[in-house]
């Protein structure tokens, strides 16, 4: 079961890569990042399970800490995104862009 | 038997997965297809003896972190993306071409097979194990941790404010 739940967790990184990449709403490339980010915790407890050690699953909870501050921190940058641009499109947040 | 079990969600779970990243009408039923992919990985944890890690996956992830996006996308409330069509078909292409590269590239990466699990300790996955573990070995990456959500929760709330003028 530990090399299926590897292969599983490595399509669901690529089907995240891809959204993140081609979708243009800012809020779905966001849920795709997450879709990553459960991959890879995937990966991990696959592996803590093989070799029996615990510090995988200590290595998760880091990984969701992240990715709820992550979440946090985005979203309201989604918030003052749509305050001043009333958009939620990526192309349109191009002040950066030389 | 578990792997039928397994198999089940791992499809439940790619589903979601695909139906988040392909559904460009409705932001909401991208989310909830997220959140039906977030449960079953919940369960997958299940399966590999993470016990915790998957109640955790369940509170947290499919909760927690859905609920957040959920709120956002109905506060924001746009029915329609209206988003122009433009070079859209070039980054589709790229970004199937590079999914499936990608994946095929992992797998690849994989040896056949697996050698035998290792035996597992009483205990293991539970909420005691990880506790311990936490508590000692890694207690500076968890205290860092509470400062890394403290700092995002005061981002957060300076970002998403109405600018005090």
């Amino acid at each position: 079961m530990v090399g299926e739940a590897v292969v599983l967790s490595a399509i669901l990184f690529a089907i995240g890569t891809v959204g993140a990449l081609v979708r243009r709403n800012v809020i779905v490339v966001l849920m795709s990042i997450e879709l990553m980010l459960n991959a890879v915790n995937l990966a991990l407890v696959a592996f803590s399970r093989q070799w029996a050690d615990p510090a995988g699953q200590v290595l998760v909870l880091m990984v969701i800490v992240v990715a709820a501050a992550e979440v946090a921190v985005g979203l309201g940058i989604v918030i003052s995104l749509f305050r001043n641009r009333e958009t939620l499109n990526l192309e349109e947040a191009s002040l950066l862009k030389w | 038997m578990n792997e039928w079990i397994f198999y089940a969600f791992s499809a439940v779970a790619v589903a979601g997965a695909l139906g988040m990243v392909s559904n460009v009408r409705n932001t909401v039923a991208a989310a909830l297809s997220l959140v039906a992919s977030m449960v079953s990985l919940g369960g997958i944890y299940v399966l590999l003896e993470a016990y915790l890690i998957g109640v955790l996956q369940i509170l947290v992830y499919a909760g927690a972190i859905m609920v957040v996006f959920l709120f956002v996308v109905m506060l924001l409330n746009q029915r329609k993306d209206g988003f122009s069509a433009g070079r859209q078909w070039v980054m589709k292409t790229f970004g199937a071409v590079l999914g499936v590269a990608g994946a095929v590239g992992l797998v690849g990466l994989l040896p056949a097979r697996f050698p035998e699990a290792a035996a597992l300790p009483e205990g293991f996955g539970g909420y005691r194990a990880l506790g311990v573990m936490l508590f000692t070995d890694y207690v500076l990456a968890f205290e860092v941790s509470s400062l890394l959500l403290l700092s995002a929760m005061v981002g957060a709330v300076i970002l998403a404010r109405r600018s005090a003028d």
